[in-house]
């Protein structure tokens, strides 16, 4: 029954896959998902910027502009961002704290299926009539108004991955809170455990009310409902409270977790422990906290009148001070360290200015009158990108190179790596910084074109260069994947000779069991205190015994596949009459599947203590 | 602390110089042009100059640790410092003292900018209603501005005409989807929702309003459809003297004389025949519910800026427009109500259209 590594066929491959409940797999699963997405979403930032370079256009239409600028956010924060740190959480956390797998292996893998069905679901918008156009936010005014079934390709899509992205954000709530080895107290937790710990906190609290939003909006759209309706009673701010009460802690899920990529790069190759850990997790936790308490900022011109623009533009500033709290922490942990430039310290490097930049502007934008001026200008797309790229794409890129030893057991090619990053790294400031400016001169965002004689062609075509060189590095990129793939050599547990935290101690890629003998933890930076000490591995905090492990199952596919048929029926049933057949039979495949999985009983297997014994590369020496 | 603050005031004086020097004087917000703005501004720079201070801070540590701590070839393992609490008091307390110097002033200004107590009582007083303070009825609908003058009777659109050097109110509100209302150099945005009305105010320099040749852009600001982008308007700045003389015209305007040649008559005719009469009102005084005008008021069409809000105003774009109006401002919703029009209709209906003034 084991499914330890062994050259497979391509089908069974496949099939290993799809029914995988392995965190390390699903890890891989969501990297390739993710970075399917953020291709695509890519290419669609690159169409927008051409149409952009010049003024007056016609590369591609009104319409298509308004889709194209749509699926990029939507695809970019749901489809791209959130997966590919998903991706980074399901490699990293549980070895980081010292767990076989997550708590619920089942549940992880159906939260990748769902949010993969959603993600290809909403993309299916392209080839059937048109994709959403209504902004990644959607308000209800503009929303109800689209024709088509653009919108109702985000409403669906968006309902089914987030449901997904729900049930593994209390996925990993649970096992950071129940699976940590012995003597892993959560003050001895690795910063990025900790962020993804409040991040899906975070997770749990605000995705319900998109689900709501985004429900209402259906109901309204395919059911006749009229909440959105003003001449029948209904509110369509009510509809931006409930978006923005889940978008601007999304912002924050987003963030926290590359901060915590950085806290881990940045120590590893300063060779010197985070400076200020206590501050750093109290500092993400009131992020956490502070991030529920600001959405209005994103409404300072709706109207809501002069005290509540007051007090959130407060309460906006005050998340200034955990961040600057954070910056500095990082800049004093290289502070007499000794530091060495690898790739994904490079990108560590690059993130603090371009991120403080985008802190600034975070600070700017909360000056309530003043934002009267910057709200909905290119000066805002210049603010979110600086903390969405600058922060969390700096982010994924780096643990990209960072972890890639630890997923695949081959290092990245350290040059292709360097210059991806120095591509990537002066294509962005060379798009964002000027779009500053164009807001401040008067340039509206989500603007399909801009006649001429405003003002704004220079910024906009230095801006589409720079969006060209993004462009080329993440090619470069790709192009360093094959090469590592078919060439690179393989490494062993430590390939970064620094590693500080659990993950290090293991084999790359690391056996399905993670830990031979769960490890003994005994401070922070468990691997590098071993290291000091002269040993070699862990300390076993258990005599090396039978290891129980979940047997693979296909039924989170169907149940997720279920939906997807189901998305299809609610969408159409307006317009044909195998539109109510066709969402039954969905919900019947979903909710079947979900009861053959109550019903019968799955017990897992075990690994022999003998295989264990014969197998040579399970970190914690015997 | 003295010292910073002449630091401060410099940094910011440069700041200013350096800015005023983007864009154009119509349209952006650096160069502004009412009191409003000029707040706007001030809070801009303002937190721009603490920006840059923090920006400059943890650019100086940043250049000089990377500078001072790269690794040099050795297998030296650096001192493992935990933390240092007098360091992290100075890096909490000092953000907390910038922002309180920032937060001031950003709510003391919040509420002025959202006093528009003066207009309340305007349009309470049946005798005033809206003549002082001049109070504007702004109704944004899919790509056209409709603006309302409640106090004379007086209803345009595309061209908003406003007196300078005086505080004007506006009630805002969307008759379709939620669009903003925005002439960056006078003054930041407020939206107009489709549930409820919004009001603030604006004041035009004069001598500035110079500069920008009296003119400036307006923008809508919330993605609202295809054609968002296109959805232009211009406010002429003139002076209270101009402003009486021009609102005097329009209420006094008449329609019905304004076609004089032959080819404008039989324009007037085209105009009715097509049923463009049905949604376009040709006299500022329309006393139809706002649920009927559901096309912008052409009483002053002669004497605008733009065509459709965005098209340099000559015959040729009146032509162009009335052609194929998709082309120009995609999914608007005049396209198709009227059927094609034979080359002699559309040099009538251009006459009639540029006979529509009140200046001339």
């Amino acid at each position: 029954m084991s499914t330890l590594a062994r050259k497979k066929g391509f089908w069974p491959t496949v099939w290993d896959y799809l029914t995988t409940v392995d965190h390390k797999k699903i890890a891989i699963l969501y990297l390739i998902a993710g970075g399917l997405f953020f291709v695509i979403g890519g290419i669609e930032a690159l169409l927008m910027r051409i149409q952009l370079a010049i003024p007056e256009n016609d590369f591609v239409s009104a319409g298509t502009f308004n889709e194209l600028m749509t699926m990029h956010g939507t695809t970019m924060i749901f489809l791209a961002a959130t997966p590919l740190l998903f991706a980074y959480m399901n490699a990293v956390v549980p070895l980081q704290i010292g767990a076989r797998d997550v708590a619920f292996p089942f549940l992880n893998s159906l939260g990748f299926w769902l949010f993969f069905f959603g993600g290809v679901f909403l993309n299916l918008s392209w080839f059937l009539g048109g994709a959403p156009d209504a902004g990644w936010t959607a308000y209800a005014s503009v929303a109800l108004n689209s024709p088509g079934h653009g919108v109702d390709f985000y409403i669906l899509g968006l309902q089914i991955s987030g449901l997904g992205t729900l049930i593994s954000g209390i996925n990993f709530l649970v096992t950071i809170i129940n699976m940590r080895a012995p003597g892993m107290t959560y003050m001895r937790m690795p910063l990025f455990t900790w962020t993804t710990f409040v991040a899906s906190g975070l997770i749990l609290f605000a995705f319900p009310p998109l689900t709501v939003g985004i429900a209402l909006l259906m109901f309204d759209r395919l059911f006749g409902g009229n909440f959105f309706n003003p001449a029948l009673g209904g509110n369509t701010i009510i509809y931006e409270h409930i978006f923005w009460i889940f978008g601007h802690p999304e912002v924050y899920i987003l963030v926290l977790p590359a901060f915590g990529i950085f806290s881990e790069i940045i120590p590893t190759f300063a060779r010197k422990r985070l400076f200020g850990y206590t501050s750093m997790v109290f500092a993400t936790v009131l992020i956490g906290f502070l991030g529920f308490m600001v959405w209005a900022h994103h409404m300072f011109t709706t109207g809501l009148g002069p005290i509540a623009n007051a007090i959130f533009a407060v309460a906006t500033m005050t998340i200034g001070v955990p961040t600057g709290i954070k910056v500095f922490n990082w800049l004093f942990t290289m502070w007499g360290g000794s530091i060495r430039f690898t790739t994904p310290m490079l990108y560590a490097v690059g993130f603090i200015p371009s991120f403080v930049m985008g802190g600034v502007t975070g600070v700017m934008l909360a000056a309530a009158p003043a934002d009267y001026q910057y709200h909905d200008t290119y000066f805002v797309v210049a603010h979110f990108h600086y903390v969405i790229v600058g922060g969390v794409v700096f982010a994924i890129l780096a643990a990209a190179h960072y972890w890639w030893p630890k997923m695949f057991g081959k290092m990245l090619n350290e040059t292709l790596g360097k210059i991806t990053f120095v591509l990537f790294f002066i294509g962005f400031h060379l798009t964002f910084f000027i779009q500053h400016f164009l807001g401040l001169m008067g340039m509206p965002r989500r603007v399909f074109t801009f006649l001429s004689g405003q003002g704004f062609d220079t910024g906009n075509l230095i801006s589409t260069i720079g969006a060209v060189l993004m462009g080329i590095a993440v090619v470069v990129l790709l192009i360093n994947v094959v090469v590592t793939s078919v060439k690179g050599e393989k490494v062993g547990a430590d390939p970064w000779e620094d590693g500080r935290s659990l993950e290090w101690a293991v084999a790359s890629p690391p056996p399905e069991y993670n830990f031979k003998q769960t490890p003994l933890v005994r401070g922070l930076d468990p691997l590098w205190i071993e290291k000091m000490e002269g040993k070699k591995g862990l300390t076993p905090a258990e005599p090396l015994s039978d290891i129980h492990m979940p047997n693979s199952s296909i039924l989170p596919f169907i149940i997720s596949i279920g939906l997807f048929i189901a998305a299809f029926g609610l969408m159409y049933h307006n317009d044909y009459s195998w539109g109510v057949p066709v969402a039954i039979i969905g919900f019947i495949i979903t909710f079947g599947t979900m009861f053959l999985r109550s019903i019968i009983d799955d017990h897992g297997y075990h690994i022999h203590k003998e295989d264990l014994l014969k197998d040579d590369n399970g970190g914690v020496q015997a | 602390m003295k010292k910073l603050k002449w630091r401060l005031l410099l940094l910011l004086s440069v700041m200013t110089l350096v800015l005023s020097g983007c864009g154009e004087p119509f349209i952006s917000t650096l160069i502004p042009a009412g009191e409003v703005a000029d707040e706007q501004f001030s809070l801009m720079m303002l937190s721009t100059a603490i920006m840059v201070i923090v920006v400059a801070v943890v650019t100086i540590i940043f250049i000089y640790v990377l500078m001072k701590f790269r690794r040099k070839g050795s297998d030296k393992i650096p001192v493992q410092v935990e933390g240092s609490h007098k360091l992290e008091i100075i890096w909490t307390v000092i953000p907390i003292l910038l922002l309180i110097v920032l937060a001031v002033p950003v709510v003391a200004s919040t509420f002025n900018l959202a006093d528009t107590d003066p207009m309340k009582k305007a349009l309470a007083d049946d005798k005033n209603g809206g003549k002082d303070p001049l109070v504007v009825n702004v109704r944004a609908s899919l790509y056209w501005w409709e603006f309302e003058y409640p106090g004379y009777g007086v209803i345009t659109s595309q061209d908003l005409v406003l007196p300078t050097d005086e505080k004007v109110y506006f009630n805002l509100k969307a008759s379709d989807v939620k669009h903003s209302f925005w002439i960056p150099p006078v003054g930041g945005k407020i939206d107009t929702n489709t549930d409820n009305e919004n009001q603030f105010w604006l004041k035009i320099d004069s001598k500035r309003a110079k500069e920008a040749e009296n003119i400036f852009y307006g923008k809508c600001a919330e993605l609202c459809g295809p054609s968002h982008a296109l959805m232009d308007f211009k406010v002429k700045a003139v002076s209270r003297d101009e402003f009486n003389s021009w609102i005097n015209k329009m209420k006094n305007f008449k329609a019905e004389t304004v076609a004089q040649t032959a080819s404008a008559k039989q324009g007037e005719q085209v105009f009715k025949d097509k049923g463009c009469i049905g949604c376009h009102a040709v006299s500022p005084a329309d006393n139809r519910p706002e649920q009927a005008r559901t096309a912008p008021n052409l009483a002053n069409f002669a004497d605008r800026e733009r065509v459709a809000g965005i098209l340099e105003h000559n015959e040729e774009n009146i032509k162009n427009w009335l052609k194929d109006p998709e082309k120009y401002k995609p999914g608007n919703t005049m396209t198709g109500t009227y059927g094609k029009l034979t080359e002699e209709e559309l040099q009538a209906l251009t006459d009639y259209l540029q006979s529509l003034s009140v200046e001339k």
